[in-house]
């Protein structure tokens, strides 16, 4: 059975809002439903970014001065929970996965439109919500994975408006999974091949697999555990005779999966900027994508290593280190295919490629921390230590936060139709870039040393390395200045971009800034080599 | 060197497209009931989990009687079938033959749900009184709750299969195919559940 389009019927005009106020209605425009959800996602940020500055500030002195302990604890759950459910994971998803990949596929929505903007819609309110059970009886207090035991002893209010809050987000990440991998699979132009799609698609269909099998588990899991807090049952409580390690083994079941759900949507998006700026295909397309579903597959089997000091029998920590160990191998073939994107290009040097190269520095010492961490005898000396935070702050901030603002300087003029300002953006990369590094480097040295993560107050040995970290923490706060006054000056007054400022061959640079409702005035294109650069005209095809 | 020239070469060159694609609904439907068959796994692994490393204290063992849960499968596996019926009525045009299927499958669905009831208000231990007890009802309650969904939308797609106004025909079957491979799933899980929790 077929459907076919009726122009006239899927355009909505009259019935949606024009100009601003469509950003804030039950739009069913992909376009529009990225665009909400960046910025909602980076208004969160802004509040998670808060938080962090507030656990930099107590962490400068040993003692807890700055605020009580109980406070301290609901500040690392929420900027915790804050960063990943409803900054990186909507962003790097959910926004320029909307954005870009009904172009990429030629098509001229997502497979759903309804159900994504139901899954748009279900965000702000559970954030509010989240940052709302602050006011209430405070805010939960175990960490961004609610261990129990001490999730069900902490105050109730507080962890069960978080597990409403995840829960919800949870539903607004398997609705876009649905839709993404519906949107990959089934609604591709006539005559586009998958192999002939950029690697975001792959990276988004990897993805949204990953999202569509663990994220459920974890709904399963927090609404087990809510009984636990309401009704008294003891799956997870030792007291009443439940077990904890099977909270953590189905808990990291979806959540090392997410840290692929944060990272791989990165991966795709630095292998579509690093092409365009540097002049060259992308290297190695096959083995990336080859990698990438490795990855989803390898992803799937290694929860394990978060749970090395959990009382693990031997046999699984052989097997979850070997496993863990496997998934550098992929990882490795993405990271030299980018730096041999790289090899003998035109670079240009602006915004975009700082960051994405930025991207690539950190990567690989987050990348490499990681192995380390796999390693059991290791990994039970800093458990639960800085090292931990440091490694996980260099995948997910020095990873894919470098590249959402790489992606937004590489999309700007395409999303408004103006150039963001070069000079203030070399500037925000330049002090990110530093400032992050100030930040999350000296950590490793914390951690190794002993000095745990989750606390207030520490050994004041370590106070010297850590007003250190905080310096950076500022540094990293300031570098939002340059950037936001950037963004609001160029949609202002930008200089006009064009359709194509960059002269790239993906898809979406091929209709007009800002793209018609539609996306194409006329039929998609068939972009059979959306890498093909530095090639005669003649040889494309 | 590659210029804009070329990207308007790319443009050009195609000509054959149709707005049409083909109906992906199922497929969406399908990566859906994927994942919340991962939420019965992540239920299941938990269940086999503490049955096999968490032994009950002395005394709290019960075995569970067998006669409701295996007419509630039996429940189950005819109302697939006379679903079934109901959508190959539908597709002859017979649309009171259809309703009359998908009432009685409704039927049977509300059946099940009292013979879990009864079950319930049989069985010797509630849901706090230790870990098999809780999980036996965390796995039974949401496979009721899935149930008691999938029989109020098979009573809305009754009623839409009305002879005279109605949205379900022949040429529109989507409805009645989602309801019913969402049923069948349902009935799949039972199957795994029985045989998990009370044969096993």
């Amino acid at each position: 059975m077929t459907i076919s389009i009726d122009p006239q019927k899927t355009n909505n005009e009259g019935l949606q809002p024009k100009g601003w106020l469509r950003y804030f209605s039950f739009s069913l425009d992909h376009k529009v439903i990225g665009i909400q959800y960046l910025v909602c996602g980076f208004l969160f940020y802004l509040i998670g970014g808060t938080l962090a500055s507030a656990i930099r500030i107590e962490l400068a002195s040993p003692m807890s001065d700055f605020m009580p302990r109980d406070v301290y604890n609901q500040v690392l759950t929420l900027h915790g929970t804050i960063m990943i459910f409803l900054w990186i994971v909507p962003v790097v998803n959910g926004a320029f996965g909307n954005y870009l990949i009904p172009f990429y596929v030629g098509a001229r929505d997502m497979a759903f439109p309804r159900l994504n903007a139901v899954a748009f819609w279900l965000i702000p309110p559970s954030g509010l919500m989240l940052v709302a059970s602050y006011f209430v009886e405070g805010a939960a207090q175990a960490g961004w994975t609610a261990y129990p035991p001490l999730s069900i002893t902490t105050p109730q209010s507080g962890q069960i408006i978080w597990i409403l809050s995840v829960l919800l987000l949870g539903g607004s990440s398997i609705f876009g999974g649905i839709n993404f991998i519906a949107t990959i699979i089934k609604l591709r132009r006539p005559g586009l091949k998958l192999m002939q799609l950029p690697m975001y698609c792959w990276a988004m269909l990897g993805t949204s697999l990953l999202v569509v099998l663990s994220t459920p588990v974890l709904a399963g899991t927090l609404i087990l555990l809510s009984f636990d807090i309401i009704a008294n049952t003891g799956f997870f409580n030792p007291v009443l005779g439940g077990n904890v390690v099977v909270y953590q083994h189905l808990f990291w079941f979806y959540s090392h999966p997410a840290v692929y759900i944060m990272v791989l949507p990165a991966f795709g998006l630095v292998s579509e900027i690093l092409p365009v700026h540097a002049r060259k295909p992308l290297f190695g397309y096959t083995t990336m994508v080859f990698s990438i579903m490795g990855i989803v597959v390898l992803g799937l089997v290694v929860w394990a290593h978060h749970m090395f000091t959990s009382g693990t029998p031997p046999w699984m920590r052989l097997f979850f280190t070997i496993a863990t160990a496997f998934i550098a191998v992929p990882t490795g073939i993405k990271f030299f295919n980018w730096v041999a994107t790289l090899w003998g290009g035109k670079i240009s040097i602006n915004s975009a490629m700082l960051f994405s190269c930025g991207f690539i520095i950190n990567f690989v010492f987050g990348g490499i921390t990681g192995v380390a961490l796999a390693q059991v005898p290791f990994d039970i000396h800093v458990h639960d230590t800085y090292f931990v935070v440091a490694h996980f702050h260099y995948i997910v901030y020095g990873g894919t936060v470098f590249i959402i603002f790489s992606s937004i300087y590489h999309w700007f003029p395409k999303v408004t139709g103006k150039m963001l300002n070069e000079k203030l953006g070399i500037l925000h990369f330049i002090i990110t870039f530093i400032g992050f590094n100030l930040c999350f480097a000296p950590q490793h040295w914390l951690g190794l040393n002993g000095m745990p993560r989750r606390v207030a107050e520490y050994d004041p040995q370590f106070q010297f390395v850590n007003q250190i970290s905080s310096l950076g923490a500022l540094l990293m706060a300031i570098s939002t200045i340059p950037f936001l006054i950037n963004v609001f000056l160029s949609v202002r007054k930008g200089k006009d971009a064009g359709d194509n400022p960059w002269n790239a061959l993906t898809p979406e640079w091929l209709t007009s800034s800002p793209p018609p409702v539609e996306n194409w005035e006329g039929e998609a294109p068939l972009v059979e080599e959306p890498y093909g650069y530095g090639k005669e005209i003649s040889e494309l095809k | 060197m590659t210029t804009l020239d070329s990207s308007k070469e790319i443009k050009k060159n195609n000509s054959e497209v149709n707005e049409t694609h083909e109906d992906f609904r199922m497929f969406g439907l399908i990566t859906f009931l994927i994942a919340d068959g991962m939420t019965f796994a992540g239920f299941f692994a938990a269940y086999l989990t503490y049955k096999a490393v968490n032994p009950l204290p002395d005394g709290a063992l019960y075995e569970l009687e067998l006669p409701i849960p295996t007419l509630n499968t039996i429940l189950l596996l005819v109302s697939s079938a006379t679903f079934h019926k109901a959508g190959k009525a539908l597709l002859k045009d017979k649309n009171s033959d259809s309703q009359k299927w998908l009432f009685f499958t409704a039927f049977l669905g509300i059946i099940f749900l009292i013979c879990q009831l009864f079950e319930y208000f049989h069985l010797p231990f509630g849901l706090t009184d230790n870990l098999f007890a809780s999980t036996f009802y965390a796995l039974t309650g949401f496979h009721g709750l899935h149930v008691t969904l999938g029989t109020l939308m098979i009573l809305i797609i009754a009623w839409q299969s009305r002879i005279n106004g109605g949205r379900l025909t022949s040429q529109n079957m989507f409805p009645l195919e989602a309801v019913e491979l969402y049923w069948h799933f349902v009935d799949g899980i039972w199957v795994v559940l029985f045989i998990i929790l009370y044969l096993l």
